[in-house]
Order: C-alpha cells, then structure tokens, then sequence
C-alpha cells in the first residue's frame, strides 16, 4: 500500500449475473484508511459487489473510480496495477504451488511498497513452517492467511476480503481477525464481506448492508446497534428505504 | 539388445522433442493442438529454404526459425486458439485440424511431393558414429538430438520453476481467473506459453529435417508420435514427456527386433498399454479425471 492512499468511489453500480440483477445502482466512497464492511444475508449481492470492484465481473452500468481515474472496465489484472487485491471467497489459491510461489505471484503487478514475503511471514507465523509446502495441503486457517498475504504482496491500496471468515474454526477466525486489525492500523483501505455482524461492527468504521441488490443501510459503525443492522439484514428495519445514491 | 535398447532411448530423444511443444500447450491452455505435427513440418521447410536458397546451415537457420516459429505461435495464440476457446473446447481442436490442412495444403503447392532432408546440409553430422563396441555404434546426430530434447526439457523445467514469468503461466494453467486477480495478464501468459511451444517445434522440425527425409504431409505422423509420447509420459509433466518419448521408442526399437513391420506397431501396443493402465488403475489421474468428467465417484 502507498502512504496516503486512494479514494474509491462506487456510482450507481449496476451488476448483473445472466437476467439475473444482482446489484442496483449502489453508490458509496471509502476514504483512505477506512475499513468498510458489506453485511447481508447470502443472495444479497455483497460478493458480487466485490467481485465487480475487483474486475472479476464487468458491470453494466455506473462507474468504479480509484483516486478519481474511471476504471470501470480495466480488466482485473490492470486493476490490480493500479493498488486492488481481493482475497476472494474461498481463497482460491494455486493448490500445485507452493505457498511461497503462492505470495511471489502477488508480486506480478510490481507496485512499489514495504511488503515483502519475510513481512508476510512475521504478519502470519503461522505460515512460516509451510512456506515450501503446495498450498493444497494447507488448513483452512494457514490458507486464509497465505491467501490474503498474497493480496498484501501487491502493495494495494484498497484491500478487497470477501467472507475470510467462511468454514474456519472460530480459533482460527480470531487470529485471522487480530491479523487484520495490526493490518488496519497500517494505513489500507479496506472492504470486507462478513456474514458474522458482531465481527463486521468490531472491525469496521463504517457499515453497509446490503438487501436482494439495494443498500439497505448505510452508517457510521458506532453509531449502529447490532438490532438495527440485523434488521436492516433481514429487510425489517424502518432503514430499509435504499441509500440515495451519490450524484 | 543393447543396441535396441540404446538406439530406442535416443530416439526417444527425437519424440520428446516433438511432443514437449503439445504437452506444453495442453498443460497451459488446455488446447490439443492437431496443427503441431504440421507446424513442426512447417518448421523444418523454412530451415530447407534457408539453407536451399540462402546457403545458411540448419544450425544457423535456427537462430531465424525459431524466432519466427515463436511469434507464430504468439499470432496462433491471440487470433485463432484464444477467439476458438471461447466457443467451447472442441472448437480449438477443430480450429487446429483446420489449420493442419491448411498449412500441409500450402506446403504441397509450394514444393510439391518430392521428399526433402536437411541432412545434406549438415556434413559428416547426419552420418558420423562413436563405435562404442564392434557390435553397437550411436549415431552422433541421435545423441545431439536427444541432447537437445534434455536441455529443452530442463530449461521450460527452470524457467516455469524460477522465473516470475514461469509461474504466472503456472498459474494461469491453474485458475486463468484468479491469476489476474493476482495481477497476471492471463491473455500474455498464454501467448507466451503458445510462443514457446512454438519456439520447441522449431527444434523438432530441424531434427525431424536432419535425420529423416520429410514432405508436405509428414506432419500427421508426427503428431501421432508427439500424442503418443505425451500420453505415456502423462500430459503436462515435463520430465513425463521424455520419459514416454523414451518409452515409445523402446516400444518401436523392440518391435523392429521381433518383425521389421513391427516398428510402429511396437509403438502403439506400448501406447494402448499404458493408455489403458491410465483408464484402469485404480487412483491414477486420468481416470479420475475421466470419472469426474461423467459425474462419477472414483471407487
């Protein structure tokens, strides 16, 4: 990540999957250093969010900027260049690589920064000893930390995490997390996708949640209960009008 | 025996040569490319050209061909085998076999049917021997080939291993998407890969030129050998390749021993053996792939 960072503003995104629209018209900004989290139930359009953000699926209308140039239709890898990394649902990393291959592909872009797979390594200990192993044959808990450690190796300045969370023991799930907040205190712009509320509302400074596409609830994270997120999340809320989007 | 034995391994040289280029191209991209055999064919004309017409010797002609042998590769990876992939997987096949007939059609109304060889263009090379004993001699040409094929083989071992460039196309011949999540240019790493597969038919075609005759229609043996081999020694790994090349010709060399037709017919028992042992055996990885592919559980 570079030192100051850069503002990423999402207008009037509109995402579909097939006939199927899964985004509509969501607008927001997060500011540099900001951790926002996407909430919602499963089908609410958080991960395709991300995804579209990431350049992994190409939306059909409204615009993605990252410190202010249009890079709504860069494709993923382009992205990536100009400081986005998603660590993507399922972690998806190179199971006939070994771990280290796994982080030095995350060097691909070449953008200038202090991480490094030694910083990698004292971030994630865990990782230390499999550092030449196949990532296939990781634990759901050292794969999550290599997956996101190879989206740090491209020194982002907006880091994408989409449900770090999913199918890790709850033990694992808190050293994830107390890796993320050492992560968070140095200056990256983060966008989480978390199903658990209590964990999103801890880490983040700022909520959205996300109902059937709509951004149901836009707020400051302190200034939320966890009732008005849950019903926000199940479309009870009196706040479920959808967030005005950002002309 | 032992001449069999030996003569089989360096030909099996010659195999892995031919076949490195498919194997590399199917592990990447997951293209069976039915123009190889063609294109290495294709290769081994330019090199007559150069030496026919412009008086430079095969070896030197390589410095030419297998640059231009890679940047077709590039050109057949970005206008034909990209566009063919996105209709589906059977559409490169049958946009390869298309292009086999094209290239083979264009080199017959080029320099018609008469055969052709490099091999006078190469000196003592296409016929000098090291006499090991009074009964067993080995051509010097087969052991430079066979020289060729190892040194082919480690450096795409090295270079997918320890480079950056390497691994990006590792990657992509894993999961194209999440390599450019990561920041890789999936569409360069597989010119790059088809470019260097390009670039490895080059050096077929000049062995296939230096030491055999060829014609506008050899092309479809050597894709025959190129397929064999690469099954037998598993498609995609690099060391597997040299190893079913090997294999193959151990089969033709041992076939020729038992009755002079059994040549090739050696070749494909060896083939249809381990082809079978790869769909029967319980664990192996082509049957688990098969299986997966009918929706089946390995038992």
């Amino acid at each position: 990540m570079t030192a100051g960072g850069k503002t990423l503003a999402i207008e009037s995104l509109d995402v579909w999957h097939g006939q199927l629209r899964a985004v509509h018209g969501i607008s927001f900004t997060v500011a540099p250093g900001e951790t926002l989290a996407l909430v919602g139930a499963n089908g609410a359009g958080k991960t395709t969010l991300l995804r579209a953000i990431a350049g992994a699926h190409l939306p059909r209308s409204g615009h993605i900027r990252l410190g202010g140039e249009d890079i709504t239709r860069l494709k993923s890898h382009e992205r990536v260049a100009r400081g986005i990394a998603l660590v993507p649902e399922g972690r998806r990393l190179f199971g006939q690589m070994t771990v280290e291959e796994n982080l030095l592909l995350g060097r691909t872009a070449r953008r200038p920064g202090d991480w490094t797979v030694e910083r990698v390594l004292d971030t994630f200990p865990n990782l230390k000893p499999r550092l030449k192993a196949r990532a296939g044959t990781l634990s759901g808990g050292e794969q999550q930390a290599a997956a996101i450690g190879r989206a740090l190796m491209s020194n982002p300045d907006v880091l994408l995490l989409d449900e770090v969370s999913l199918g890790l023991a709850p033990l694992v799930v808190e050293r994830v997390y107390l890796s993320l907040s050492d992560l968070m205190k140095t200056g990256v712009t983060i966008i989480l996708v978390e199903q658990d509320l209590g964990r999103a509302m801890s880490v983040a400074n700022r909520i959205i949640c996300l109902l059937e596409g709509h951004a149901v609830l836009e707020s400051a994270a302190q200034d939320l209960t966890r009732d008005a997120v849950t019903d926000a999340y199940f479309g009870l809320s009196r706040h479920t009008a959808p967030v005005e989007a950002i002309p | 025996m032992t001449d069999a034995l030996i003569q089989g391994i360096l030909l099996g040289g010659y195999y892995a040569l031919i076949a490195a280029g498919l194997s590399f191209m199917f592990s990447v991209m997951r293209i069976i490319n039915l123009a190889h055999g063609s294109l290495a064919v294709f290769a081994a004309y330019a090199l007559f050209v150069l030496a026919d017409s412009f008086g430079i010797s095969p070896f030197l002609g390589l410095l030419i061909v297998v640059p231009l042998m890679a940047l077709v590769g590039w050109a057949l990876q970005r206008f034909i085998l990209e566009r063919a992939t996105r209709a589906g997987p059977l559409v490169p096949i049958l946009a390869t076999f298309g292009l086999s007939i094209v290239i083979d059609n264009l080199l017959f109304e080029q320099f018609g049917a008469n055969t052709r060889s490099l091999a006078n263009y190469i000196g003592d090379l296409s016929y000098d021997s090291w006499q090991l004993t009074d009964d067993i001699a080995v051509g010097k040409l087969a052991v430079l080939i066979f020289a060729t094929a190892v040194a082919l083989l480690a450096g795409i071992q090295l270079f997918l291993s320890f480079t950056p460039l390497g691994r990006a196309i590792r990657a992509t011949s894993e999961d194209s998407d999440t390599a450019g999540l990561v920041g890789i240019d999936a569409r360069r790493a597989n010119a790059v890969a088809a470019a260097i597969a390009m670039a490895s038919v080059a050096l077929a075609g000049a062995a296939l030129g230096t030491r055999a005759t060829f014609d506008a229609y050899a092309g479809a043996p050597q894709l025959l050998f190129a397929f064999e081999a690469a099954v037998i020694g598993g498609t995609g790994s690099v060391w597997g390749t040299l190893f079913g090349g090997i294999l193959l010709a151990l089969g033709q060399s041992f076939g020729a021993q038992i009755a002079p037709q059994g040549f090739l017919l050696g070749g494909h028992v060896v083939f249809f053996i381990v082809l079978f042992a790869r769909l029967f055996v319980p664990g192996s990885a082509l049957r688990r792939q098969v299986l997966a592919a009918l929706g089946r559980q390995p038992a």
